[in-house]
């Protein structure tokens, strides 16, 4: 069954299960049966939730103005926005998939968490600072910055809903199905929760509680795998040479998982894909708004520091939970299915069998309890980036052209994260039966296709108008999504045509680059008068991009 | 004072050169690198998957490979290290400098 092999999913093709989201667990957890009840997980879940719920009291007692909605009233540290980053970047798929894919096949694993994690670097290098210096509480305040405010914000909110709504579905699906598995809630049920609690946080505590939420996730998340990684390692006195060993001994593949196996078979498609892993990362929206809770571009350079280290230290503990799974859960009867072959739940419960057998159940509870937590640390995070596209970039800017008031503005924010969350539970619910695998490929496409090559320009070419914007962004968000669709994942693999009529599992190679091209094109064919003077503007956006002089400042409290 | 009047101001400081030459020179060199090393790597997977797979020592199990893509994600931690160093650091004190000379 597809729905139970992470590595039969990959063998057959779709290494776009491993992105760093929920969708994967989503595919390969569509008929996950449902558990007896595990109470230690309810019970640590349910400390959990009080936490971050009195965590959300305060918030809201201290969340007045729009700055501190959006931003967390810029009083974020880099250190707390470095966890904050990993947090969103470190979901339950990427520490189940990726040890998931490990223990299935070994040296591959590597080469996804790498993925993932050069984005960063680049991040950093090129956008970080800009962005902290040009913008205010969204990347289309960035984008529009010299450009018409109608047109680019109505691209870059549609943009930032695209990529949100997607990302949510994977998410909510995942969700839904994980929580099944672990806890034994139904699935409808688990979707509600989700959905309600992500409503609370993102309503009554903003981006202060969101960023929270965020912060205590990852410190959970970080202790919990430096546990399992720790409890492996012991057992071969910390000597990497003799856990290989033992794994090559017992795993049906022997030496085959120390060296690249069939994942990356054909290079055109790795570069599609590090493409879209690489520069989609710096077009997720809610990744993007944390530059924003930050004081200053000091602050945001730390953070994207402390976010790097803490995820290539969390890759490397899922290389390491994936060899312990291998060993210690592979071939222990307890752990497998009537079959003795497969894992017992679907190849991505490789980790959380692990944990039952470092830490016995009830770190098994703690495990269950932090995949949930982390969930509805990421839906959070999406549902406050979708908002802000509604009410800041829609709302204040686009209908209103900046004659509203703050109050209105959170106030329709408020009900935008509402109207999200309950979108988010119905379509969680529609898709119950759905692969939603190819989900998570197709947001990253779009993200480094729609939203990357604005910004990118924006930033950096002073030719660039809101006619080429606009044209160029739109462009490559067509072509992003039907590239997909008419690509095996969706075309084969969901409407089960038998060829694909595009080659590719993943479009980024094309449709980023003809965003690109696109955006140049019609920016150099404007010669309107309103291109003039958006060409002219650009010299003073570029001293403030550089120099921060005129940037949003912290508020003060 | 108006942002536009020290903007002006700015750009004709023989220090925002200065300061926009560095930076940007780094930064780009570094992003170079990172692409280098990652497209290198992916490239050395999808043309020379064996070369990852030699052993380190003699009937040992642990392959090239291991430490190379360890290799990889540390010097990702390694480069944005050294560059927040420098830009929060010289770059911070440079432009500083720039927009109390500029007032």
């Amino acid at each position: 069954m597809r729905q139970f092999s992470v590595s039969g999913t990959i063998i057959g093709g779709a290494a776009l299960a491993l992105l760093p989201t929920f969708a994967m667990a989503a595919g390969d957890l569509g008929q996950a049966q449902q558990q007896a009840t595990n109470w230690h997980a309810i019970i640590m879940f349910i400390a959990f939730v009080g936490l971050t719920l009195g965590i959300t009291y305060w918030a809201a007692k201290h969340t007045r103005t729009a700055s501190d909605f959006y931003a967390a009233g810029g009083g974020i540290t880099g250190l707390q926005n470095g966890l904050a980053i990993a947090g969103d970047y470190m979901s339950a798929a990427s520490f189940l998939g990726i040890s998931a894919l490990v223990y299935g096949s070994g040296f591959d694993g590597l080469i996804y968490s790498v993925g993932w994690l050069v984005g960063w670097p680049i991040i950093l290098f090129l956008i970080a600072e800009r962005l902290r210096n040009l913008g205010k509480y969204t990347f289309a305040d960035v984008a529009s910055y010299r450009l018409q405010q109608t047109p680019v914000r109505t691209f870059a909110a549609t943009g930032s809903l695209v990529v949100v709504i997607f990302y949510l579905i994977g998410q909510m699906v995942g969700a839904g199905q994980l929580i099944k598995l672990l806890f034994g809630l139904d699935y409808v049920y688990a979707v509600i929760i989700v959905g309600c609690l992500m409503i609370i946080y993102v309503t009554f505590g903003g981006m202060k509680a969101t960023t929270w939420v965020q912060i205590i996730k990852a410190c959970l998340l970080l202790a919990g795998a430096t546990f399992i990684a720790l409890a492996v390692l012991v057992k071969f006195n910390f000597s990497f040479e003799a856990l290989f060993a033992k794994a090559v001994e017992v795993h049906p593949k022997h030496l085959a998982i120390m060296s690249p196996g069939t994942l990356v078979a054909n290079p055109i498609e790795a570069i599609s894909l590090a493409m879209a892993l690489m520069f989609g990362t710096a077009g997720l929206p809610h990744i993007l708004m944390r530059f924003f809770t930050v004081p200053d571009a000091k602050a945001a350079r730390k953070s994207v520091f402390f976010a790097t280290s803490f995820i290539g230290y969390f890759y490397i503990l899922t290389f390491i939970i994936g060899f312990g799974a291998i060993v210690l859960v592979g071939g222990h009867p307890e752990y497998l299915d009537a079959t003795g072959k497969a894992l017992r739940g679907g190849a991505n419960m490789a980790a959380i069998h692990l944990a039952h057998a470092v830490g016995g159940d009830l770190f098994l509870g703690f495990i269950s309890a932090v995949a949930f937590a982390t969930i509805l640390a990421v839906v959070s995070g999406l549902t406050l980036a979708g908002a802000s596209a509604i009410s800041h970039d829609l709302y204040a800017n686009v209908f209103y052209r900046g004659r509203t008031n703050e109050q209105h503005e959170v106030m329709v924010s408020k009900v935008a994260s509402i109207g999200l969350g309950v979108i988010a539970v119905i379509l969680g619910i529609i898709f119950e039966k759905q692969n939603v695998a190819y989900m998570v490929g197709l947001t990253f496409a779009i993200a480094a296709s729609t939203n990357f090559p604005v910004l990118v320009m924006s930033m950096f070419w002073g030719g660039l108008t809101t006619r080429g914007a606009v044209i160029g962004g739109f462009i490559g968000l067509a072509a992003a999504v039907i590239l997909t669709v008419l690509g095996p994942t969706v075309w084969v693999d969901v409407l089960k045509y038998p060829e694909a009529v595009f080659p590719l599992k993943y479009p980024a190679i094309f449709s980023m680059p003809l965003a690109f091209i696109a955006t140049w094109f019609f920016s150099v064919i404007d010669n309107s008068e309103q291109a003039k003077r958006e060409q002219a503007a650009f010299e003073a956006q570029l001293i403030r991009s550089e120099t921060g002089l005129g940037a949003e400042g912290a508020v003060a409290h | 004072m108006s942002n536009e009047l020290s903007a002006g101001k700015i750009s004709r400081n023989p220090k925002y050169a200065e300061l926009v030459r560095k930076r940007s020179g780094f930064a780009w060199a570094l992003s170079a690198l990172v692409l280098l090393i990652y497209y290198g790597f992916i490239v050395i997977i999808a043309f020379a998957p064996k070369f990852l797979g030699t052993p380190l020592s003699e009937g040992g199990v642990t392959t090239i490979g291991l430490p190379i893509g360890v290799g990889v994600i540390l010097s990702a931690i390694a480069l944005t290290g050294i560059y927040v160093y420098r830009a929060n650091g010289e770059f911070d004190r440079l432009t500083k400098e720039l927009i109390e000379g500029s007032k």
